[in-house]
């Protein structure tokens, strides 16, 4: 069947299953853009590419399927850098297809002409260029298979003008994509297997540290039933949350720089360390030469290039997550924990009296009472898309996901301008979840635009802007760190509610807790985007907080509050 | 685990598409490991390249670019040959200063290493030497006296010795 290059693109989406398309036409990209009439796939359109790429990014890691971000050449590509980069750090299956000037001109600095592929060598899994109409099924077809095989990430597509529009004849090719064989020398042995075994059954002090992998290797039913039949208690990264339900007993909360004392103590204190999908990132290590001194570590995961990034580790099991758990999961015979959990009970004990929800209401709003107030109002079922910043590290502390793929974040990377797109494209996703986005004044600004694109596709999504006045998170660091010195941190605002009128969206403000059920029912009830401006403290910090450079039980902590 | 820090040799067979250098240099500087020497030549399949990689290294090092090495899509195969029987060649084209009055005492000295001559002119003559690394190191510090007016290294091409020797 006689193709062009542009309609084969569309093809090979429909073949590899998406249901939408994030992007914004330009020049470079026009041949395909035209062919997107002939195909039934919904496409949407953004106000900054920028957006696109985050949502794509969100699709990608609410649904657990590829998403798909388009773009002109030059600038139109070069927007979509940040989002790039934001689905590499955090291991997000994103497709994104750029349009390139004509293979004639290439390499004339012609008219918004960028080397995407340069660009973005060093931050994509892989990239491809296309030059001719032939090649663009087969390397749209690797590149899906690239995007979403072994540790997931982003692969980008430039396919030059002259490729899109010639024409080919073209069959679908349904056999499955296979790649050059490839053989990374095997760690997961029966000895490793049983060394870790070992390790873990004699342990008295052993702790998991659960990441992301653990929901990207479909691993939660599995990791569920070995700490229920272990009692090994868990510990969370940021993005792993969610992988473990949060109110399990067994589950400890988050770990590293603004995790609970009682985590980090436990971490520190711990005699075995079974590390699941994570990789050391500096955020939970603090200093790396000090972290858990006493512990044998054990390290599954599926990039054979995060052993001995960071930490070093006695046994590292590569491979398949699910596969490594299940047949390390059986080896493992179960000892009396009683003494453990009692040490870490008492920790917990001196964190509970320093939590900002036992004081007294001062009338003054806190960041943490509004994410508590959410989580109960929405019966910790919300899927919640934050942004970068202070208000994430309270959602992380006080919204309570017991369901995974429910906490979606830029962990890696940590992008501000994320949550809002990343939130759209989660609720094209799973348009059935009730999503809201937890957003700082800052971040809010730099991709507010895309209520827009809510507005032009009639999407209800719930944003919960926490406004301090402030970069929240740097101005915390100048208190702590730079003696008070505000550089740049006070940022003037909109009024919220009247940028959310200006899209002909309801919006809400709230100054008390008292408020905060009301505001939050009345945009639950909004059938469309509702925004509320939560005016919290303006120098509220985020605790407790490791210093970069210290080791992570060496905390700086809410002080006990003298009640009278 | 050894922590000290010692020349490694990595043989690295590629596909033989465009960038493929890029991307295994540019992995490298990412990662701010320092490159001694790095060639890349045919191998016997048109679709396959031949790389050879040299860089300092202790154990965690050499194994963290080995994995890394193996996560580009366009890699085949990694081997760190660094600790088995191997050959190493190093090519060099060395412009000596040499006239009349030294040019058969220089072409002596040369022929010790087996270097050959490739070109003369009045005033200068070219030798080609291949081998060891070393090797070449010892005939530059024995012509440097004489005057090098200019040379060019190809860096090394190594390969292992047995049949369990890299292939795809």
């Amino acid at each position: 069947m006689l193709r062009t290059g542009s309609q084969i693109v569309w093809d090979v989406l429909g073949q590899e299953g998406v249901g939408c398309v994030f992007g914004y036409p330009g020049g470079a990209i026009l041949p395909i853009y035209d062919a997107l009439l002939g195909s039934s796939i919904h496409h949407v359109l953004v106000r900054h590419e920028q957006g696109a790429a985050h949502m794509a990014d969100g699709y990608a890691r609410a649904s657990g399927e590829v998403g798909v971000a388009m773009a002109t050449s030059g600038p139109g590509a070069t927007n979509l850098v940040t989002g790039i980069a934001t689905a590499m750090l955090d291991s997000s299956s994103v497709v994104f297809i750029t349009g390139q000037v004509s293979s004639r001109v290439i390499g004339t600095d012609a008219f918004q002409e960028t080397d995407i592929t340069g660009v973005t060598l060093p931050i994509t899994k892989h990239n491809f260029l296309v030059t001719r109409t032939e090649d663009v099924g087969p390397t749209l077809r690797k590149a899906f298979h690239i995007a979403r095989t072994g540790r997931p990430g982003p692969v980008l597509v430039d396919i030059t003008k002259d490729a899109q529009q010639g024409t080919h004849d073209y069959e679908p090719d349904e056999a499955p994509v296979e790649l050059p064989e490839r053989s990374p020398r095997d760690t997961l042995t029966r000895d490793a297997l049983d060394e870790a075994a070992g390790l873990l059954s004699s342990a008295k002090r052993p702790l998991i540290l659960a990441g992301r992998g653990v929901m990207l290797g479909g691993a939660t039913e599995l990791l569920q039933d070995f700490v229920e039949r272990t009692r090994i208690p868990v510990a969370m990264t940021l993005l792993g949350i969610g992988g473990f339900p949060a109110t399990h007993a067994l589950n400890l909360g988050m770990m590293g720089m603004h995790g609970e004392a009682w985590v980090n103590r436990a971490i520190q204190t711990a005699d075995v360390l079974l590390a699941i999908g994570m990789r050391f990132d500096d955020r939970v290590t603090g200093d790396p030469t000090k972290f858990a001194p006493a512990a044998k570590k054990i390290h599954l995961e599926i990039d054979r290039s995060e052993i001995n990034k960071v930490i070093r580790v006695d046994v590292p099991l590569v491979g398949d997550l699910r596969e490594t758990l299940s047949q390390l999961a059986p080896r493992v015979g179960t000892t009396d924990l009683s003494p453990w959990h009692r040490f870490i009970e008492d920790l917990k004990g001196d964190t509970a009296v320093r939590d900002i929800q036992t004081l007294p209401d001062s009338g003054h709003l806190y960041a943490a009472h509004v994410i508590s107030d959410l989580w109960n109002l929405t019966e910790g079922r919300a899927l919640v898309v934050t942004d970068v910043g202070q208000h994430q590290m309270w959602e992380a502390q006080y919204y309570k996901h017991d369901y995974p793929r429910k906490l979606i974040t830029s962990g890696g990377l940590g992008t501000m301008g994320f949550a809002l797109p990343a939130a759209l494209g989660a609720k094209f996703a799973k348009p059935e979840e009730e999503v809201w986005v937890i957003v700082g004044d800052g971040g809010f600004q730099m991709t507010a635009a895309e209520l827009s694109t809510c507005v032009q596709e009639n999407m209800k999504l719930n944003v919960a802007v926490i406004n301090n006045g402030y970069l929240g998170m740097v101005r915390q660091w100048q208190e702590f760190f730079y003696d008070k010195r505000y550089a740049a941190t006070p940022m003037s605002n909109p009024d919220f509610v009247k940028l959310a009128d200006a899209h002909g969206l309801p919006g809400f403000r709230v100054e008390k807790r008292s408020e905060i059920a009301e505001a939050v029912s009345r945009a639950r009830a909004s059938r469309e985007t509702a925004v509320i401006d939560f005016r919290v403290e303006k120098e509220d910090t985020v605790y407790p907080m490791v210093a970069p450079g210290k080791t992570i039980e060496d905390m700086i902590r809410r002080p006990v509050p003298v009640l009278e | 685990m050894d922590t000290r820090s010692r020349p490694r040799t990595f043989v690295v067979l590629v596909e033989n598409v465009p960038g493929v250098l890029d991307r295994v240099a540019s992995l490298f500087r990412r990662r701010s490991y320092n490159i001694e020497s790095l060639t890349v030549g045919h191998t016997d399949r048109p679709d396959v390249s031949h790389i050879t990689i040299v860089m300092n290294a202790d154990d965690r090092v050499a194994s963290l670019v080995e994995a890394n090495l193996y996560k580009l899509v366009n890699v085949l195969e990694v081997k760190d040959v660094s600790d088995v029987a191997c050959v190493a060649r190093d090519l060099a084209l060395i412009k000596v200063r040499a006239d009349h009055s030294n040019r058969s005492e220089i072409m002596q000295v040369a022929e010790v290493f087996r270097a050959r001559v490739v070109d003369v002119s009045p005033e200068a003559l070219i030798f080609e030497i291949t081998g060891s690394e070393d090797k070449v190191e010892s005939l530059v510090d024995v012509l440097r006296p004489y005057g090098i007016l200019e040379m060019a290294r190809t860096g090394i091409v190594a390969m292992a010795r047995s049949v369990a020797a890299v292939s795809v």
